[in-house]
């Protein structure tokens, strides 16, 4: 069987079992604990309380099956249901307010700086040892900062010490949102410090990556046969070496980006972006259930998908891929 | 050091002999430097609750003593209500550290039990336990974290290490497979089982003592991870909040408008100390991956001869040609290093 | 040194040749005949005491000591030994393709092809004359193909990579001559747009071969070119091998741990262990005159197909540790004759002196080729003064 068609096969099931997770966890809170649950919530109203109740299993909603059923019928409607502190918005609703947002965001400072630290890897480590090693010990410095510290050191900065950059928001004060050059310009401004955070911290840890990767390519029988080919340097680094190197480097970045989104949102609540980490935040605090189990569906879809994005790259790059097992 | 008779004599003052260095020695500087800092941050961990100067949860009614700079009574200011900074900062320390090293061992555990199991049952059961570890692998663990510890009546301390553990061991567990497998091929292993050995030997002699540094590595990356997941975790509330560990320092930080009103020295301590501290541990992985990994430890330390670097994947390099190129800083630095050993006897080369 | 201007890249022909079919060389003058003994008065390769350590932090490993090999024209020198006798550092380290922590710490390796003006040392070439002379002077065979083709490149790319770096030609002509190439060594066409993995290990070392001779090299390293293969194979790929070099004339230094290959293939065979030569004779010589200990041992070691059966014997014991090399012969503690005298060998090569070939040189100047087999179940480096009595007769 291809590549492609098993981990399209392996991401259905990972998120069968995302979506199954999500249904059990509220049904398995022990019954004091789902009492002082729902007594959080005194003033709501009666559907939205019956919501709450159906969600953690009580008041006899009908079998277990029956419920996971209809649960499941739900979520291929992309129906997550019904916001419990901004009653009576739909949680699909909120998401798909906030969503794109953080794509934008996260997406586009997430590339940059993989394509940024890729190429310094393979500088780093076709000439690892020399005066480009010293800038380690500080990269790794920089990839060990949690993202929203390294958000609030930089609004400090350049937003407050210095007004370079707004002090937080998604687009300018009195804008409305549209298709037109006066928001997107103050949307892209205010994006700046944001995907600034992120391409920074992350850079190093990509460079880092790549550069013990390529330590390793190097190293290989063909590279040092390309070398005694009298290949051009340039032909060797490149074509031999990096692309080579680039398929471990790519699959590092499939197992990461789950971590960069992770991070990412959190540093959203830091620069109040409009973005779901904002309403993750929300969420929390209000003990809106059914917002934070969409949240976590949608994230967890969203890092399928890119994991199928990069799967698709390392077929495109690697001829073996086509033919081999999916094991990764 | 024997060298071999007079009429075998040719340049050999040209080669190093050297008694072979202990593990210590022969871990790069970075990795020294990780392991001390870390070593630091324990000291710390295990004395500061018993030196702070405050009770870090003691709230100075009075509101001058809110939002002070650093000062002499209070070297690392005070916060919103007064409380000392740096009391809770020597607390969160040990809070943070204790959580993260408790996690590690757990989730570490796992990671082996499942591994190697995995790799020596084989079969059905392998492709099992690989399925499990590759769906928690892809999944993303902040939000899954959310999810399990949004219930207020899963705060705390306790909760929050079963629930990083429980979701900390399939990176360990996939690497430790892939070894096991590896060393399970090799012809050692076989000859152990033909002799009968029981599994259980086998898997304790002959494949985990080979797995030493890659288990120490694993450990190291899976507290790095429960620090930044616990921090995370705190930082948007869903911890103990009446407890000081470096997260819940940074929430209340963050929700008490410590940034906007410039009281720095409230939310840079603890978001160093997380850096400082994921960092000496990153030092240490380097350490341990080289000690491991032969082909970066011989990167690392033989691109410089004689105290000249030279590009890795350059022509071999060839000795008189080599010393020509040192300028006279470069032979006065070089004069600390091992090898200059080696160029007071080489200068006689053509 | 200015062998950039002793190497003209445009010249894709040595001077006064015939061109045959594909634009190789079949000028009988060049394809020197599979002739018995040492080539012309000027090797096409002459290394001279060559040293290279491997510098560790735990001191230097003496991989190569002191290694003297010419290779003329035309002829096929094989290099025998154990693994870890030094045979591939020797010849990497002559090429400069050896990485840290390799370094060589004496000597000189003269190249002199018919191509340059003038002999050049691949010790002092700066990189850019190094890359100019690789591959288009002396083309190496890689041991294991499938680690040395580029896995994500298809065949002809890597093809085209090596004629273009090297040869001036338009692009259609490169590339018939890519496929010309594939035609030389019996690869079907289609094969261009394969890659490594798609290809059967004969095939891929045939690839390599083609590879190799794609600019007609003056020497050809084969570093255990059939050792990964299926014995049927490798029968296939040296007759093939062969057949090429009586076409194309080019000099072969072959590489290997299996001494009966070389017994057939070889003109000449240096016997290598633990960095050093031991032995180098024709291989006529070496095959029914062996005249170190360790050749005789390597001769034991492997069962002829005719002949009266008899019992063989392997070399018990393993080679030294290369850290702290013990002083004098580095065989002796394996050797069947060894004596306390071994310590104070300076390992020089001398010719053996019941031979009728000068050429035939040992470094062991106590055994000769007809010294009888040593007794039986003596202790390995149990050796004093005593002994002498009991370890046969010495030479002088």
């Amino acid at each position: 069987m291809s590549f492609i068609v098993r981990r399209l096969i392996f991401y259905l099931v990972t998120a069968w079992v995302a979506l199954t997770i999500n249904f059990f966890i509220p049904r398995l809170m022990p019954g004091n604990a789902v009492q002082s649950i729902l007594a959080k919530f005194p003033n709501l109203q009666p559907s939205a309380y019956h919501a709450i109740e159906a969600m953690l299993g009580v008041g006899h909603p009908g079998s277990l099956w029956h419920q996971y059923v209809t649960y499941v019928a739900d979520i291929l409607h992309f129906n997550f249901g019904t916001s419990v502190a901004e009653y009576p918005a739909q949680v699909s609703t909120l998401l798909a307010e906030t969503l794109p947002w953080t794509i934008t965001l996260v997406g586009t400072a997430t590339v940059i700086a993989f394509l940024i630290g890729t190429a310094l890897g393979i500088v780093a480590g076709w000439r690892h040892g020399g005066s480009l090693d010293r800038v380690l010990p500080g990269l790794m410095f920089l990839q060990a900062i949690p993202y929203f510290f390294f958000a609030l050191i930089l609004l400090e900065l350049f937003a407050l010490k210095v007004h370079v950059f707004p002090t937080g928001q998604g687009y300018g004060e009195g804008l409305i949102p549209g298709w037109h050059w006066d928001f997107i310009g103050s949307a892209i401004y205010h994006s700046l410090l944001p995907a600034l955070t992120i391409v920074l911290t992350s850079i190093a840890g990509w460079m880092l990556q790549m550069r013990n990767v390529m330590i390793t390519t190097i190293g290989e029988d063909y590279v040092v046969a390309a070398q005694a080919k009298g290949l051009p340097d340039r032909r060797v680094i490149f074509t031999y070496a990096a692309r080579n190197a680039l398929l471990p480097q790519l699959q590092g970045f499939g197992l990461a980006v789950g971590f960069v989104v992770s991070g990412a949102l959190i540093m959203e609540i830091v620069f109040s972006y409009p973005g779901i980490g904002l309403l993750l935040l929300n969420a929390v605090t209000s003990n809106d259930y059914p917002l934070m189990q969409g949240i976590f569906l949608v994230i967890t879809f969203a890092v399928l998908i890119a994991n199928l994005i990069v799967d698709l790259i390392i077929v495109f790059v690697d001829p073996r891929a086509r033919v081999r097992e999916a094991t990764r | 050091m024997t060298v071999g008779p007079a009429i075998s004599a040719g340049p050999t003052a040209v080669i190093q002999e050297a008694p072979e260095p202990g593990r210590w020695r022969r871990m790069p500087i970075k990795a020294k430097v990780g392991a001390i800092l870390l070593g630091f941050f324990v000291l710390v961990a295990i004395i500061g609750p018993e030196v702070t100067p405050y009770d870090p949860s003691y709230q100075n009614p009075s509101p001058a003593a809110s939002m002070n700079g650093p000062s002499a009574a209070h070297l690392l200011g005070t916060t919103q209500s007064g409380q000392d900074v740096l009391s809770q900062l020597l607390v969160g320390i040990r809070l943070t550290l204790e959580l993260a090293i408790i996690v590690g061992v757990v989730a570490t555990a796992l990671a082996v039990i499942v591994g190697v199991a995995a790799a020596f049952l084989g079969g059905f059961w392998d492709e099992l336990l690989s399925l499990i570890t590759n769906v928690f692998l892809v999944i993303p663990a902040l939000p899954l974290l959310i999810v399990l510890l949004g219930y207020p009546t899963l705060r705390g301390q306790a909760p929050t290490i079963i629930v990083l553990s429980v979701l900390g061991w399939p990176w360990g567990a996939r690497v430790i497979r892939a070894q096991t497998l590896a060393i399970r091929n090799r012809d050692f292993v076989a000859a152990s089982q033909e002799t009968g050995e029981r599994t259980w030997r086998i898997i304790g002699f002959d494949i985990i003592p080979n797995e030493v540094s890659l288990i120490a590595a694993s450990f190291v990356n899976t507290v790095l991870y429960a620090i930044g997941a616990s921090v995370a975790l705190a930082f948007i509330g869903l911890a103990d909040l009446n407890s000081w560990s470096l997260g819940t320092m940074l929430y209340w930080a963050e929700s008490q408008q410590a940034l906007q009103l410039g009281a720095w020295w409230w939310f840079v301590p603890p978001g160093l100390a997380v850096a400082l501290i994921g960092t000496a541990l990153v030092l240490l992985n380097t350490g341990i991956d080289e000690l491991g990994n032969p082909r970066l430890r011989d990167a690392t330390s033989a691109s410089r001869i004689a105290g000249h670097w030279l590009p890795p994947a350059n022509p071999t390099p060839v000795l008189a040609e080599v010393s020509q190129h040192r300028g006279r800083v470069a032979t006065f630095l070089n004069s600390f290093s091992r090898s200059s050993l080696l160029d007071e006897a080489g200068a006689g080369e053509s | 040194m200015s062998a950039d201007r002793a190497l003209d890249p445009a010249a894709g022909r040595a001077v006064g040749s015939s061109t045959g079919p594909a634009g190789l060389s079949t000028d009988p003058a060049l394809a020197s005949s599979a002739g018995l003994g040492p080539g012309p008065a000027e090797p096409v390769l002459d290394i001279r005491d060559l040293s290279v350590v491997y510098r560790t932090p735990a001191g230097d490993v003496r991989a190569v000591d002191r290694v003297n090999l010419a290779l003329g024209v035309g002829e096929v020198i094989g290099l025998a030994g154990e693994s870890g006798s030094g045979k591939s550092t020797l010849v990497y380290g002559a090429c400069r393709l050896l990485r840290a922590p390799a370094l060589v710490t004496s000597g000189s390796v003269i190249y002199g092809g018919r191509r340059v003006s003038r002999p050049a040392d691949l010790l002092k070439l700066g990189p850019d004359e190094l890359r100019r002379l690789r591959w288009r002077e002396i083309a190496i065979v890689f041991q294991s193909a499938m680690n040395a083709l580029n896995p994500v490149l298809r065949v002809r790319d890597q093809l085209l990579d090596v004629i273009h770096a090297h040869l001036k030609m338009p692009r259609d002509e490169a590339r018939e001559k890519a496929a010309s190439l594939l035609d030389l060594v019996g690869i079907p066409r289609s094969r261009l747009r394969s890659y490594p993995h798609e290809l059967s290990g004969g095939m891929r070392q045939r690839v390599m071969i083609a590879m190799a001779l794609a600019t007609e090299p003056e020497i050809v390293i084969m570093d255990e070119p059939t050792t990964a293969l299926d014995v049927v194979v490798q029968r296939d790929i040296l007759a093939q091998i062969v057949e090429l070099k009586e076409r194309l004339g080019f000099s072969i230094l072959f590489i290997t741990h299996d001494l009966s290959l070389l017994l057939e293939l070889a003109d000449r065979i240096a016997v290598m262990y633990a960095g050093q030569l031991l032995e180098v004779g024709t291989a006529d010589e070496i095959h029914h005159e062996p005249s170190h200990p360790y050749t005789k041992g390597l001769l034991n070691s492997f069962p002829s197909v005719r002949g009266p059966r008899r019992n063989l014997a392997g070399i018990p014991g393993t080679p030294p540790d290369l850290h702290h090399p013990p002083p004098g012969c580095p065989f002796l503690p394996r050797c069947g004759y060894g004596t306390a005298a071994c310590q104070e060998v300076d390992m020089r090569l001398l010719p053996v002196a019941t031979s009728s070939d000068p050429e035939h040189v040992t470094a062991c100047p106590f055994i000769l080729p007809d010294t009888p087999a040593p007794a039986i179940g003596r202790p390995l480096g149990a050796f004093e003064a005593g002994d002498l009595s009991t370890a046969g007769e010495l030479g002088p």
